[in-house]
This record gives C-alpha cells, structure tokens and sequence, in this order.
C-alpha cells in the first residue's frame, strides 16, 4: 500500500522526496512540518483498501452481468474479450504501478467499444453488400427461402395451436387432432413434450417450463407468429391464424450439389457469390440475399454511377459552401458584438451578454423547427413580414435561409469565446499601435484580430468540421429539400451526412447499409484532410503537444 | 456629441441589433406558446391573448412530454457528469505525467474526433442489433445504451479542451502536494478538481447541450413512444399535426429550455474564462 503513494508521487513530480533542492517550491505548500507526519499515519489506507473492494466488486458484477447471455449464445471470442478485458482492468486497479493508465482507461475503454469499433466496423461494412436483403449469412438466407416457400398441400398434417413462450423466445405447441399428442415446436425443430394440460377443444391451458401467450397479447404479435416456422424433415409447420398450424412442404429447396435452389415446377436460381443472389435464367433474383464482399463498388457506384455522381459532386460543394459560410458567418458577428462590448464605456454588458446567449441556451433541435416553421409558405413570421414567399422552395434561397439559421444558433458561441480571446490582448498593445498611428481599424486588423485568430485557430478548426457535418440543421429545417421533379435521394441542401443517412435507409426502410458506409468513409476522409492541414498549419503556434 | 458617437454610440447600435436578431425567435416561441389558438398561422410576434391551455394540453396531451422531458433530462445529466469525470482523468494524465505514447494517444484522439460518431451511424446500428439481443438493457429502446453509446464520444474534445486548462494551473501545487504525502488520487480530487472548477462548469454545459440536443442516433435508437427523448418525441410531435400541435409545441419549447437555461445561469461567471483558457492552449 505505501509502494503506491512514494510510486505515485515519483511518476509525476520531477523531485520526489524531502531532499528536493526547491526550498521556494516546499513553502508554497506551507505545512513543510505536517508532511512527514501525514506521510506516516496514512490515514486513507483504509481508503485504499476500500478502493480497491470497491474497483473488484464492480469488475466482478460487470463479469457475472456479462458472461450467460455469452456463454449461452456460444460466442467464444466475445467471451475471450471480455475476460481479457476484466483481467487487465483489475490487474491495473490493484498495482501501484502503472498510474497514467489509471487515469486513461475508463475513458479508452468507452471510447474503443463505442467510437473505434464502429469506425472499424464502418470500413469494414463499406465493402460489403450489407442492406436489405443482404443482412445475413448464405445459410440464413436459404433456411429463409425455403421455410417462406411453404405451402400447404393437400393431405399434410393440420394441428391445432396454442402460442407460447419459453426464454422469451416463441414457441408452438401443437396437438394432433386424432391422437390428442402434443408436440412443442421451436426454430429448432420439433420435439414431443409430456404432462400438457389440454382442452377439449385441442388449446394448450398450460405446460410446465412453457408460458401459454393469451389471444390478445399474441394477436398483437401477428406478424411474428405469421414469419415463425418449425422446421421439419419435409417441409415446415407454419401458422394459419393463431389457432390452427399445417405442416406443408417447401416448394423451393436448396441443392448443394448445383450450389442452387430449385422448384418441382422447373425453377432453377443459381448462386451468384458476386451479387449474392440466387439467379434464374433470366437474370431475376429471389428476395432473400446474403452479405458478400464487394470490393470497391460502392466506393465506385459513388464516384460513376450518374444518378448519383452528377449529384455528390453538387452535394460535395454545398457542403463546403455551407461548412465555411457558416464558421465565417458566426465568426465575424460574433467578433464584431465581442468588439462593440469591449469598452469600459458601454454600460450594462452583463445584461447584453444574457441576452447574446440566449439562442445557444434554448433547445437547438426545437428551435430548428421553429425557424422552419418561420420560415413556413403560407403562415411563416418571415414570409408575412418580408412578403409571401416560398423561402424552403427554391435551393438558393433554402441555402440562404439555412445560413441564416446557423448565423442565429451559432454566432453567441463564437461571441463568448471571441470575448474570453479579447480579453487576454494586451491593452498596450492595441495602444501603441494608436500612438504610432494607426487608425482603429488599422489597429484591429494588425494587431488584434492576428492575436484573436492564432488563440482561436483550433476552435475555428473544430467549428468547421462540425457544420461539415451538421446533420440537425439539415435534417430538421429543410430535410434535404427541395427536390428535384426527377431525383428525390438527393436534395438541394442535402450535407454528406444528411444524404448518407437517407441512403442508410433509417427513414424509409430501404437499406443500403454498405453504400452508405462508403459514403461515410468519403466524407471521413475529406474532414479529416482539411482539418489536418489546417492543424498542421497553425502547429507551430500552439503548444497543443507540450 | 459627435466624438460619442463614434466612440460608444455605434457600440450600442450594433449591440441592439443584434440583440433584435437574438431575441425574435425566442419572442415568436413565447407568443406562440401563450397564444390561446394555438395553431402556426394565428402566431405573430404579438400573441392575441394570453393563457396557459398549451401548457395544460401539452402535459394532459396524449404525448407524454413528462416522460420525455424526464428521460433527456437524466440521460443529459449522466452522461455530462460521467463523461466529465473519464474526460478530466484523461487530461489529468495527459496533462502531468509524462508517459510512453502519450503524444501517440493525443494525435489518436484528435483523429477518432475527426471521424464523428454519427457518421458511423449504421456500424453502431449492427453493433447495438448484437447488443440488444444479449443485453436488452443496453439495447435499443434503452436509455442506458444510449448513454453507454454517448460516453464513447466523451474522450475527444473535451480531453483537449481540459487539457488546455489543465497546463494553466502551475505544476508547482501538485508537486507541493505531493510532498505534504498527497498521493496521486488525493492530489488529483481534492487539489486539481477544485481549481479547474471553470473548465469542467464549461465542459459539463456543453455536454448536457449536446446531449439535449442529440437527435440522430437517439431517433435510430428510441423508437418505443414511452422511450424517446425530447428531441425524438418533439419532432414526431410536429410531423403528426404540424399547425395544430404548433402552440404546444412552442409550450413544450420553452420547458426544454429551462434546465439549459438555469444550468446556464448558474455557471455564467466561469463561462468565459472557462472556454477562452482552456480554447487558447487548444
């Protein structure tokens, strides 16, 4: 226990000890006399000890939360993770040593599984198929083909049905009519099950380890029941309704040997490990789809395909256009309220101040829509005051409008901490410059807004790539729009971002998930190129690396 | 007359019209919201009468603006004051101890920064698809898998910004500290924490922003009524009936703002110093 304060104190401070020949420095913490004495009592040993049950404990929680759901899906390498993970983690907590990663590790931790892995996952995905009809693997896709190609075919087997529940997962019980044999059906298959309580009329009233769904509660979960099947050696037993079930046969069924999936009425769909489609003849595919790799087509599709080149290009540059119209716009109101409030003679700045905050201080995304609604055809404040007219409706004024906005919600950041940069010029600077001179403007321009600009460059930095990607501003005001008569995935004031996460399909539920991953390592690379530039640029007046 | 006019009088000008620009949106949420009728297009700067039945619809409504307002509110401040706490270690670390990879882990996390994470909105789709079937309560639909999600972003400009204010404060007093057989954690929560008490008012602000303000990936996330958050369950408001719901939306508004608002007061006097030391060190 007391390795870990001497540890502690020689990792950072450059003199350790009693002896440090920085007689100034021991004064300035005053109680020279008490240290020895703290020294030995130790009085948060206790602390220490309580510290580390308490670090142990929370490790062992989070183990025993984390580990049956892992063990019971049987993902090893997960459960490898996180037995590693857990490992280091107490192992770091109850050394002495190592203390930086004491402090870095719960945010590393944080910042690894929730911002790398979906950045890592985000490459990966970009060169996949992955969307709709593409979400699963090749054997999910044929178990899908087939159980959703089953029908019911004269003299199969009908039971009757009673939905229940085991583990949370949906299971049939079914009775056969004639014998009054109850069988339990799950995604597995089927299996007989024993000591059921059934009604003359064949519903299953109860099963021990089983929980009977009423009707109510599972017509609501209709579309489940519908999609549910048991798969079974010649076919699939499939719901019709939520009383009764058939067991029918699959008309389409997969044959390894041809690597396809045919039909008794002569269709033939053959692989295609490119597209990941099974294909027929004449070049139509079924629905269900399996993740392939693509290699670079998305990126390609991105880059050549008209419909969608002809418009990144334009998206590209509004999206320049507004990222650096919104960090000038911002900038310059911003500076020039800091400089009219920077005078001993103006009276009552607090009050202004409040005032000048006000619009970073109301909820962003509400005040978006209310802007949008200001800005309304036929009942906005804007389109009564200025005249009628369809601000929203045509792309240049859209921009316009959208600028604006970002003007309003964006310039009392910059006022703030272009007030904070103005205060620490030095007034004599801005003096001398008079004296020697120079008119007020002359003044400004050479001597304090240079200073101003070097204090700020990386806030301006950050600025920018957040409105590169300022998906709320788009997405609230404007959604995009407006739309060409012969495009609608693309709008005038569409950002990068806006349009990616239209093509991801999280509005209509077309999924394109790979494309739109490509789409986001596009952009990625853009953000990143310019602010790197622009950081190593402004390197060598900041200490940011010291 | 003159010279104070140039001299003080365009000072007051500017500061007024901008002050007009500031207010009439805030004016238009306030009319809206006491505007009996209502509805977008009997709103004016001027409201036509005054009442609270907006109020009054907006918490008896079918929309459960209190849940909603509940649920922002606490995922807000969690994630502000955890967020703070794994952001202000990290700086502390990068900022007085010297360590193997250390000028490695800044360039890494100025660079992760770069890649917002909103942008890998569908690897955190897949990501949390896993998630939700091992561990509903971190899945979607969930606050805390938000949350979880929203600490993931916590290591990135706040750690700089942090940082920055951090290298202010005069390494002697941690060293002083550590004579008088402070150890590294008593050094760090009872001398460090109390002095940069600006930097993390700032930085608790503006993550409790953000996070209010937060739309895309809670709107992938939340989609059960009783789970969204105010900015989720306000634009829905708004897409359902947008002239109707106008009036209680302005209401619902103007009660989002007040814990932005309050917090805002409340730290005003570090605001500035907090932003600007911590800005200018980068």
């Amino acid at each position: 226990m007391t390795t870990e304060v001497t540890g502690a104190g020689s990792a950072r401070s450059p003199h350790p000890g009693p002896s440090g020949q920085a007689p100034d420095q021991r004064s300035r913490g005053g109680r020279r006399g008490g240290a020895e004495q703290v020294r030995r009592t130790r009085e948060l040993s206790t602390g220490f000890i309580v510290s580390r049950i308490a670090v142990l404990g929370v490790v062992a929680a989070l183990l025993i939360y984390a580990l049956p759901p892992l063990i019971q899906t049987e993902a090893w390498t997960a459960l490898g993770v996180v037995g590693v993970v857990t490992a280091l983690v107490a192992y770091l907590y109850l050394t002495p040593r190592h203390i930086p990663a004491k402090y870095l590790v719960p945010g590393t931790i944080f910042l690894f599984a929730f911002a790398i892995v979906p950045i890592v996952l985000t490459f990966v995905t970009a060169f996949t198929n992955f969307g709709d009809g593409h979400r699963g693997t090749k054997e999910e896709a044929v178990r899908a083909i087939e159980t959703s190609s089953v029908t019911q075919v004269p003299g199969s087997p009908e039971y009757y049905l009673t939905i229940a529940e085991r583990d949370g997962e949906l299971v049939f019980l079914l009775v056969d009519p004639d014998t009054k044999a109850v069988q339990a059906g799950t995604a597995d298959g089927l299996s007989p099950l024993t000591g059921a309580e059934v009604s003359l009329t064949g519903k299953v009233l109860s099963a021990a380890g089983y929980t009977v769904i009423p009707t109510a509660q599972a017509a609501e979960r209709d579309a489940e029941i519908a999609a549910f099947s048991v798969p079974t050696p010649g076919g699939a037993v499939k719901a019709t309704g939520l009383s009764r079930a058939f067991e029918g046969k699959a008309d389409k069924s997969y044959d390894a040997a041809c690597d396809c999936v045919t039909s008794p009425s002569g269709g033939r769909w053959v692989a295609d490990e490119v597209e990941g489609y099974f294909v027929d003849a004449e070049g139509k595919h079924l629905d269900q789809g399996w993740k392939v790799d693509v290699g670079f087509a998305n990126f390609t599709k991105a880059l050549t395909d008209p419909t969608i080149s002809g418009h990144f290009l334009n998206v590209l540059i509004w999206n320049f256009v507004f990222a650096l119209s919104a960090v000038a716009t911002t900038f310059a109101l911003g500076m020039i309220v800091a400089l009219a409030l920077h005078s001993p003679r103006v009276r009552g700045t607090k009050f202004y101040r409040i005032i000048l905050i006000l619009p970073y201080a109301m909820p962003g995304f509400a005040m978006l829509l209310i802007w949008r609604d200001m800005f309304n055809t036929d009942f906005g404040l804007i389109s009564k005051l200025f005249g009628v007219h369809d601000w929203l409706g045509t792309p240049t004024t859209a921009r316009l409008g959208l600028i604006v906005i970002n003007l309003w919600m964006g310039f009392p950041y910059m006022f703030l901490v272009i007030t904070g940069a103005l205060q620490a010029v030095p007034r004599e600077l801005t003096d001398a410059a008079r004296i020697d001179g120079a008119s007020a403007w002359a003044g400004f321009r050479r001597v304090t807004l240079p200073l101003v600009l070097v204090a700020l460059t990386p806030l301006l930095i950050s600025s920018f790539g957040f409105n590169f990607n300022n998906f709320n501003n788009i997405k609230l005001v404007t959604n995009g729009g407006p739309y060409a008569i012969d495009n609608s995935t693309v709008g005038a004031t569409d950002l990068l971002i806006s349009y990616t996460y239209r093509v991801a399909g999280f509005d209509s539920g077309v999924a394109d998930f790979g494309f739109a991953a490509a789409i986001s390592v596009f952009i990625f690379a853009i953000v990143a190129t310019v602010s790197t530039v622009a950081f190593w640029r402004s390197r060598a007046q900041e200490e940011v690396y010291s | 007359m003159i010279k104070w006019l140039r001299d003080v009088g365009w000072r007051y000008a500017v500061v007024l019209v901008v002050c007009a620009f500031a207010l009439f949106p805030v004016v238009f949420v306030v009319s809206a919201a006491i505007n009996p009728l209502g509805t977008l297009g009997s709103t004016g700067l001027v409201p036509e009468g005054a009442s609270l039945s907006n109020f009054h619809d907006l918490l008896t409504g079918d929309h459960p603006f209190a849940k909603w307002f509940l649920n922002s509110v606490i995922i807000a401040l969690i994630s502000a004051f955890a967020g703070l706490l794994i952001s202000v270690a990290a700086a502390y670390a990068f900022s007085r101890m010297r360590f193997r990879g250390r000028r490695v882990g800044l360039l890494s996390i100025l660079l992760i920064q770069m890649f917002p994470q909103f942008l890998a909105i569908v690897a955190i789709f897949i990501v949390f698809t896993e998630v939700t079937e091992l561990y509903p309560t971190f899945g979607f639909n969930e606050p805390w898998g938000l949350l979880v999600l929203y600490l993931g972003g916590a290591l990135g400009v706040n750690t700089y910004l942090m940082k920055g204010y951090l290298d202010t404060v005069p390494k002697e007093i941690d060293e002083s500290a550590t004579m008088d057989g402070a150890s590294h954690v008593q050094t760090f929560f009872r001398i460090i924490l109390p002095l940069v008490g600006p930097v993390l008012a700032v930085t608790a602000m503006l993550s409790f922003i953000g996070t209010i303000n937060e739309f895309l990936i809670a709107n992938v996330f939340l989609r059960d009524t009783e789970a969204k958050t105010l900015a989720v369950g306000m634009y829905g408001m708004l897409t359902d009936k947008r002239d109707a719901n106008f009036g209680m939306f302005a209401a619902a508004t103007l009660l989002t703002a007040i814990p932005t608002v309050s917090l805002f007061l409340w730290l005003q006097r570090y605001i500035v110093s907090g932003l600007t030391a911590g800005a200018v060190k980068g």
